[in-house]
């Protein structure tokens, strides 16, 4: 009886907060309800929609061509790669096969967004922990990147490059030279990463054993990308299903085994590095030839169920299109990776401080946009 | 003999050529007041330019340069703004306790500020348990910040307010023992009499091994009392939003604003008055011109702000658990230590001395 007592004046209560929508570590306008005890976490339940746009609905409306403006439009930091998913699936669908050149540039694309994609992720994931000064130097990075996509497409953010049967224009005459100054100078400033934050004590502390995530959890939960391959699950699409000029050139998947935020932290690093590697195989053999294959001007996929996934710097994109025989896809699917990333949060973060929450949320590097589409 | 006396002493000998003595005492009051308040403003205001200008050189940025000179006025305009801006606050909120807790803060660093001797006898009051005094007087805010996070009425800010709580109580033990090690070695509070000490050198030499980990501590343990990065726990902006001021708008999430800035200059000073020989110059190259001591006072307190600023814009932020962890774990034993092995070094007269 007298136990009781005492056990309940010293009786902790749980509460909830509201982390969000207007939060600054949720990355845009994802709702997080956490409830808490005092600082440990006891559950994580994500509130999505305050930025759905039904794109997937607005792709029924549109033509293929039409589609591809959209795309770039769900996982902003990815969408070169984005749209190149939509192009393939409708290549795919067509039987057409594009140029050589096309395939190349496609993929030095590709991997300069990924690069641009994991500069600002290692800026933000400095800034979430705490030292902001990582968000200037990957931003440092990235505007280079962005300068070469401005010369080339036109646009720094949502770039429209890619389009069914190929590119929209041809590279600019920079391009090349652009590119290989730029690999020079990112390879002397990717060290700097290191030194700034992946050396530090308390980086380590703060992100080793956080957030762990097991190699079966993050199959179960469909996990992909670097947030799989910290776990140690092999999952890379361009490794096991080489799209565009991805199966001529060798590459090394990044794989830890730790599966906390470090080892996903390690994962991104890894893969800026590789990036760097594709490029480089690459950047000197771009083939002569044209910039895309005559499509017509009303593309009508014939009747059937068509899929191609890719994979952007969040993990496995899917796109999925059925079609009547119509100049629209009937149905329109997109399977994005940071929802299934998203998932995972209550089940790693759940026993942890709200300052894992914060850590853990950086590494799993969600970008609403692509949740909510 | 030269010193600031003269001009103190001129003042006083002409208040109270025209005026009776008792209200001399108060007259002079007024002004000595006058004069920290303005000195508080001007700390603030630089200290705030600094920090920016500091932290756009990490950052690859230029900083404010727009307004005046080297973006001389940036922090006045900002002033300017934040006295313009309207007072919110929660419906909700325990007004009266809302509205105190600036003024703890803001007081408890103006108090701290006094005892400082800037200069050869250039201080509002020198008492002898100087040291005491100031860290007695640095726990009063803590209060301003528990009561500002409680009375918003916002669970951010409560948070907030109670991370502070257990931050400032644990490292405030860090901050005294590692101050205690050092007064082993003057064997008085007063802060004048630190400072005549420390003409046989600077008691960072003086006691050389002991006093260099006593100077590691007191700067990290300093840097967590003011609340700075690596240990904004209080405010961890992607974690809390703001933090204990959350709710705080206009004047008064300024005045929470220059308190911290304040009180990372009175840590600075602290460190330079009991490891850095204070307004002494470097071997005593300057000692016939007295007023360059608050050159040299000023010269050493800048040299640790920048080192805190430094901290802050290089580390992440501690969690909070670690945060007790590094106090109480391993602050705490190696500061206890630290006082034996200092005690023992007195004892055998190892102190090193000019």
């Amino acid at each position: 009886m007298e136990t009781d007592t005492i056990n309940n004046s010293f009786k902790s209560e749980e509460y909830f907060i509201n982390m969000g929508p207007q939060h600054p570590a949720t990355h845009g306008v994802l709702r997080l309800l956490l409830t808490i005890d005092g600082e440990i976490i006891k559950k994580v339940e994500p509130d999505l929609g305050y930025i759905h746009r039904s794109i997937e609905k607005m792709c029924e409306r549109d033509s293929y061509q039409q589609i591809v403006h959209l795309t770039d439009r769900m996982d902003y930091l990815s969408s070169h790669i984005n749209n190149e998913a939509v192009c393939l699936a409708v290549e795919n669908a067509l039987e057409i096969e594009v140029p050589e050149r096309v395939k190349v540039i496609r993929t030095i694309i590709d991997e300069l967004t990924r690069i641009s994609s994991h500069t600002l992720w290692w800026g933000v994931m400095g800034m979430d922990v705490g030292a902001l000064t990582s968000y200037f130097y990957g931003f440092r990075d990235r505007e280079l990147i962005n300068d070469i996509f401005e010369e080339t497409c036109g646009a720094r953010l949502t770039m429209n490059y890619n389009i069914p049967g190929g590119l929209m224009q041809d590279i600019h005459p920079n391009f090349v030279k652009r590119v290989k100054e730029f690999i020079a100078h990112f390879k002397t400033k990717l060290p700097e990463y290191d030194k700034l934050l992946t050396g530090n004590i308390i980086f380590q502390k703060r992100t080793k054993g956080v957030g762990v995530l097991s190699k079966e959890d993050a199959i179960a939960f469909g996990a992909s990308g670097p947030v799989a391959r910290g776990s140690g699950y092999s999952c890379d699409v361009r490794k096991y299903h080489p799209y565009s000029a991805l199966d001529k050139i060798t590459f090394n998947e990044a794989l830890h085994t730790e599966g906390d935020s470090y080892a996903r932290y390690l994962v991104r690093i890894q893969e800026m590095w590789e990036s760097i590697s594709i490029i480089e195989q690459l950047i000197d053999n771009i083939p002569e030839g044209d910039f895309k294959v005559a499509t017509k001007a009303v593309i009508k996929l014939p009747k059937g169920e068509y899929y191609q996934k890719v994979e952007t710097a969040r993990g496995e994109l899917g796109v999925y299109i059925i079609s009547t025989g119509g100049k629209n896809p009937h149905r329109m699917k997109f399977r994005s990776p940071g929802l299934s990333n998203l998932s995972l949060l209550n089940h790693i973060t759940v026993g942890g401080k709200i300052g894992d929450l914060v850590a853990t949320m950086a590494t799993i590097d969600i970008v609403v946009p692509d949740i909510d589409r | 003999m030269y010193s600031s006396l003269i001009i103190t002493n001129n003042i006083h000998s002409w208040v109270l050529s025209w005026m009776p003595a008792a209200a001399t005492g108060i007259i002079e009051m007024i002004m000595i007041a006058l004069a920290y308040l303005t000195l508080f403003a001007v700390l603030g205001l630089f200290l705030v330019l600094m920090e920016r200008k500091v932290a756009a050189w990490f950052q690859l940025r230029i900083g404010p340069n727009r307004v005046g000179f080297f973006g001389m006025f940036q922090t006045i305009a900002d002033a300017l703004k934040l006295l313009s801006k309207e007072l919110t606050g929660t419906d909700k909120a325990d007004k009266f306790l809302y509205n105190l807790a600036p003024y703890f803060l803001i007081i408890s660093s103006l108090m701290a500020l006094a005892v400082f001797p800037f200069s050869k006898n250039l201080q509002a009051f020198d008492i002898n348990i100087g040291i005491f005094f100031l860290i007695a007087i640095s726990s009063i805010g803590v209060i301003g910040i528990l009561l500002g996070g409680w009375s918003s009425n916002n669970k951010f800010a409560l948070i907030g307010a109670m991370r502070s709580g257990v931050q400032t109580i644990s490292y405030e033990l860090s901050v005294g023992l590692s101050l205690l090690t050092m007064i082993l070695l003057t064997g008085s509070l007063q802060l004048s009499e630190i400072i005549e000490v420390q003409k046989s050198g600077w008691l960072i030499v003086q006691g050389h091994i002991p006093a260099v980990i006593a100077f590691m501590i007191y700067m990290i343990a300093g840097t967590a009392e003011t609340n700075r990065a690596p240990f904004d726990m209080v405010e961890a902006e992607s974690e809390l939003g703001a933090g204990f001021h959350t709710e705080y708008s206009g004047m008064k999430f300024a005045y929470f604003f220059l308190a911290e800035f304040i009180n990372m200059f009175i840590i600075a000073a602290i460190g330079t008055t009991v490891f850095f020989g204070g307004w002494l110059s470097p071997f005593g190259i300057t000692e016939s011109i007295p007023w360059l001591g608050v050159f040299w006072f000023m010269i050493k307190t800048f040299a640790l702000v920048f080192l805190m600023m430094w901290f802050r814009w290089t580390f992440p932020r501690l969690r909070v658990d670690q945060l007790l962890t590094l106090e109480w774990k391993y602050l705490l034993p190696i500061n206890l230590f630290n006082i034996v092995l200092m005690a023992i070094i007195i004892w055998l007269n190892f102190t090193i001395q000019f």
